[in-house]
């Protein structure tokens, strides 16, 4: 717990968005998290693309759960509302905010314990709507507030630090992601900066359920040699199978790339993401290669970074319901009920 | 002994053979000859070929409740035969399908045996099996109508208009009628000595039950999201809602919806969805029963300390555990009171009918949102599934739906600080602010400790300060939450106490004493927490029986540790076998109690 306020002083040239804000106005408090933990990089991520995206601070909703991951909210965007909810449950409080107002932008912050093992459900089920919104996994692959216990992402073989190593199969949310059908599905991790504020701007703007997972190393728990969610580990078996790029509506796609290796997806928008290959055998928009380059390299020992799938064209839940465009919350309720003529009407069924 | 407009029909049949079509048909028919009607289905938690019953009770009287005795008995499952006959009531009749040999040992001297070839008669007048077993229901509806006299013509103006847009199925179910109407006829001697005479006791009534009440409550009370797992005796109130949104809920331009429904994966993420959506402005509920409280509680545990709106409906059932989930009872009173860990009540309205369901479906998003915070709505499977005559429910247009203390983006841009559990009016209810609205509106909502700036804190009297205000707050839900039901009689020492779907059994119980030359008074409470006139209401009485359907006494616990009520003066007549309360046992516990000296 840090008892730090935060200073409030900023330098007088910092760069400006298109609304006039710096990035000093999309921070939030001090993080109360352990001195180079992961989770404050993915914070420093998203301040940045939210920033670069323009996006009014109040018209975001910042979703949790519990565990370390889901009290990073606090950590950005103070000026807009913050809903940390019981553990594992952010998904349908997400749902049924995104219900009452489909207009907001919603960044979900959760955890490998909070999304892989007591939400699994809510994860699972989120998904399948196709919801609207922006889904962070902060993997660590061990419950920190607890200290330390394995996670299910906890790799077999990874040991803790004291006791026996991972015997239990992991579960991977990338790959269990493209096995149930997500539309956006990214990975990257909490030291690769460059890699990660693309995938989130990308995760902010495509329509539907955008997941990224961020392998974000635990360092008190999670950091020890024989981890295989560490720093090192991570930076040694890093594998960038495909970077993006977000290119803002209307903008050129100014950087020239050789032909066959990129590829510019339009979302929904204008906006572009152009894809870089790295390995020209990944395809990212069909889900049976995604899914079976993932689980080679993955028994490699490979951490595969990158946008590993996109799906611009399905439906996201209001439109597969054809719900209306504007927020349900601000329909007036006295056009919401047909009245008392009507309701006589009603009443003759009942005679 | 002859009776006109006094007389229970019972009908045992097999569960998918769709005799329910046909019970309402009877049910609707009586109801349109103008004499007052209860229905009562008693049906298992099972799709096809178990047992299940259905109920008419003709009451001129206009009573509400069941009545546990059975006049005229349809054997039509004879897998039961022998069960339904055992029930009739002596001087009773028995109606049964003598297609095939009964056998003669099968019988009471005390009840009239009448056999109707149903199945040969339908059999030889109907092509393929599927109608010849539905005709044979509409087949006993027929023989009904000529032994109770039942008026024809009422039950082909049904028939006509059931049937509008299939008309070849209007001369086929008349046929059936005619089949067994006449059988009778010729047969029996018609009509009984318990008839029927038209009447006119239900004008300005409706037969509705209590989930499609609730279901056009919520539609009536501006709900746009519905979040729910199905769960039985819940789901038709989810069904009934979204019925209603089809009707009514298209945006005129768009022609899109302006309701979102959704189906979640449990109940969990029911109310999870339901808090989101409340916490973001609209008005939205989840119907459930008991294991989906249970299901729920965490949540609601969260919804009560971050203060935050949410309309829960519990159609409750019978209990423990899955229990029987096809009965009716009132035992989840205690868990929704205090659903959830640490210091956590809830506010909860207890609807006696369908007529409440609608009303009470508006009350309890006036209620959650003013107070912001849950509100469960505790109707039963008896009032929820079951088919009720009521008066005619009402719009009042000039109501103003109470939208609770919800800042402007005016409002906020004119203040200097926001403070989301700031008690400013000193109510115990503080302003809350949606996401989207003003960039000074935000704050973090959570449901870890707190403090009335609405900040993070694990500092004691931080802590203390705003649960110490949420007990103000439920001082200001007593105030305005709906006043109990009060009735005055002779008596001024004793009285019945109850709550819900009670309350039919109750007022007629309080007939019947009352003909007993014991007067008692009447209280039936409609919301938790207590009115302060509950508490001076069993402060004037001696003794207050409180008749509740539970084991454990669960209205009297609320009361004592609510109300702090004495738990001498209070005491329990139980009912919990799982079928709806009739009048008879209210009536002979209280006589029991009187004769053991408790008499006031």
């Amino acid at each position: 717990m840090s008892y730090i306020t935060k200073p409030t002083v900023s330098h007088p040239n910092l760069p400006r968005n298109k609304l006039g804000l710096t990035s000093r106005d999309y921070e939030g408090t001090v993080s109360t998290l352990c001195a180079g933990c992961g989770h404050d990089s993915v914070t420093a991520a998203i301040i940045q693309a939210v920033f670069e995206l323009n996006i009014e601070p109040h018209t975001i909703a910042k979703m949790s759960g519990i565990g370390c991951s889901s009290k990073t909210p606090a950590y950005f965007v103070s000026q807009s509302h913050g809903f940390n909810s019981v553990h594992g449950r952010m998904p349908s409080v997400t749902t049924g905010a995104n219900a009452a107002n489909r207009t907001l932008t919603y960044i979900g912050v959760s955890g490998d314990g909070d999304s892989l093992s007591i939400g699994t459900g809510q994860f699972v089920h989120a998904i399948r709507r196709n919801l609207n919104m922006c889904y962070i996994i902060e993997n660590n692959g061990v419950y920190g507030l607890t200290k330390g216990q394995f996670s299910a992402s906890a790799d077999i073989g990874t040991l803790p630090k004291k006791g026996l190593a991972n015997q239990q199969e992991p579960i991977d949310s990338v790959s269990s992601a493209i096995a149930l059908g997500a539309t956006y599905i990214a990975r990257s991790f909490s030291g690769d900066k460059a890699q990660l504020v693309p995938l989130i701007k990308g995760a902010l703007v495509h329509k539907g359920f955008s997941l990224v997972d961020v392998i974000s190393p635990c360092v008190t728990f999670n950091d020890h040699e024989g981890s295989t969610k560490s720093y090192a580990h991570t930076r040694e078996h890093y594998h960038h199978v495909i970077d993006a790029d977000y290119i803002a509506p209307a903008e050129e796609i100014k950087t020239a790339y050789e032909e066959g290796a990129a590829m510019p997806v339009e979302l929904h928008d204008g906006s572009k993401i152009v894809l870089r290959k790295i390995d020209s055998e990944y395809d990212p928009t069909s889900r049976a290669t995604a899914f079976k380059y993932l689980r080679e390299r993955f028994n490699a020992g490979e951490i595969t970074t990158g946008l590993l799938y996109i799906d611009d064209s399905r439906k996201e839940m209001h439109d597969l319901m054809g719900n209306i465009d504007t927020p349900l919350s601000e329909v007036p309720l006295d056009t919401l009920h047909p009245g008392q003529d009507e309701l006589k009407k009603i009443l003759r069924r009942y005679r | 002994m002859a009776t006109v407009n006094d007389v229970v029909i019972k009908i045992g049949t097999v569960n998918g053979t769709g005799s329910a079509s046909a019970n309402g048909l009877l049910m609707k028919s009586i109801f349109r000859m103008g004499v007052p009607v209860v229905g009562k289905n008693y049906f298992p938690s099972n799709i096809q070929g178990l047992p299940t019953w259905y109920e008419i009770r003709v009451t001129g009287d206009g009573y509400q409740a069941r009545s546990n005795r059975v006049d005229v008995m349809v054997a039509m499952n004879a897998q039961t035969y022998a069960r339904d006959l055992a029930e009739v009531s002596p001087g009773g009749w028995l109606i049964y399908d003598s297609t095939w040999p009964r056998s003669t040992l099968l019988d009471r001297d005390d009840v009239t045996v009448l056999g109707i070839p149903l199945s040969r008669m339908c059999n030889e007048h109907f092509d393929g099996a599927r109608a010849r077993i539905l005709m044979k229901n509409i087949a006993y509806v027929g023989a009904i109508a000529a032994l109770l006299d039942i008026d024809l013509d009422t039950i082909k103006a049904l028939i006509e208009e059931t049937f509008a847009a299939k008309q070849q199925l209007i001369a086929s179910n008349m046929e059936a009628i005619r089949l067994g109407f006449d059988y009778a006829i010729q047969n029996f001697v018609c009509p009984l000595p318990k008839k029927i005479a038209a009447m006119d006791g239900t004008k300005g009534h409706i037969i509705i039950d209590g989930n499609t009440a609730a279901g056009l409550g919520c539609m009536y009370a501006g709900a746009t999201v519905g979040a729910w797992y199905p769960i039985t005796p819940s789901t038709s109130l989810m069904d009934a809602f979204r019925s209603f949104c089809a009707q009514y809920r298209e945006d005129p331009e768009s022609g899109k919806r302006t309701y979102c429904i959704i189906q979640a994966e449990d109940e969990l993420a029911a109310i999870g969805m339901v808090l989101g959506a409340s916490w973001n402005g609209a008005r939205s509920f989840t119907p459930t029963s008991g294991p989906g409280i249970s299901l729920m509680s965490e949540f609601l545990g969260f919804g009560y300390y971050a203060e935050i709106p949410a309309v829960v409906f519990n159609v409750q059932r019978t209990g423990p555990s899955t229990g029987m989930p096809t009965r009716t009872q009132q035992a989840d009173i205690l868990s929704c009171a205090y659903a959830s860990h640490g210091d956590t009540k809830h506010v909860l309205l207890f609807p006696a009918d369908p007529g409440e369901c609608f009303t009470m479906a508006q009350t309890s998003f006036d209620l959650a949102e003013r107070l912001q915070t849950p509100v469960m709505v505790l109707s039963d499977l008896d009032i929820g599934m079951n088919d009720w005559m009521v008066p005619d429910f009402e719009c009042d247009e000039s109501d103003v739906p109470d939208r609770g203390k919800v800042l402007s983006a005016e409002e906020l841009e004119d203040m200097e600080n926001f403070y989301r559990y700031l008690d400013v009016d000193g109510d115990g209810i503080p302003y809350r602010t949606l996401p989207g609205v003003h960039p000074k509106g935000a704050y973090f909502t959570r449901g870890s400790g707190h403090t009335r700036y609405g900040s993070y804190t694990e500092d004691s009297d931080a802590y203390q300060d705003v649960v110490d205000r949420l007990l103000l707050k439920w001082e200001t839900a007593r105030s305005i939450v709906p006043e109990p039901e009060i009735q005055y009689s002779k008596s001024n020492k004793a009285a019945i106490l109850c709550v819900g779907s009670s309350d039919g059994a109750c007022n007629e119980a309080l007939d019947r004493l009352n003909e007993q030359d014991t007067s008692l008074n009447y209280c039936r409470v409609r919301a938790f927490p207590f009115a302060d006139s509950v508490k001076e209401f069993i402060e004037q009485h001696e003794i207050v029986y409180v008749v509740e359907q539970n084991r454990d006494a669960q209205l009297r616990t609320l009361l004592i540790l609510d109300s702090d009520a004495d738990a001498g003066k209070l005491v329990s007549i139980l009912h919990y076998d799982g079928l709806p309360l009739d009048a008879g046992f209210v009536v002979n516990r209280v006589v029991d109690e009187q004769s053991r000296g408790r008499a006031a």
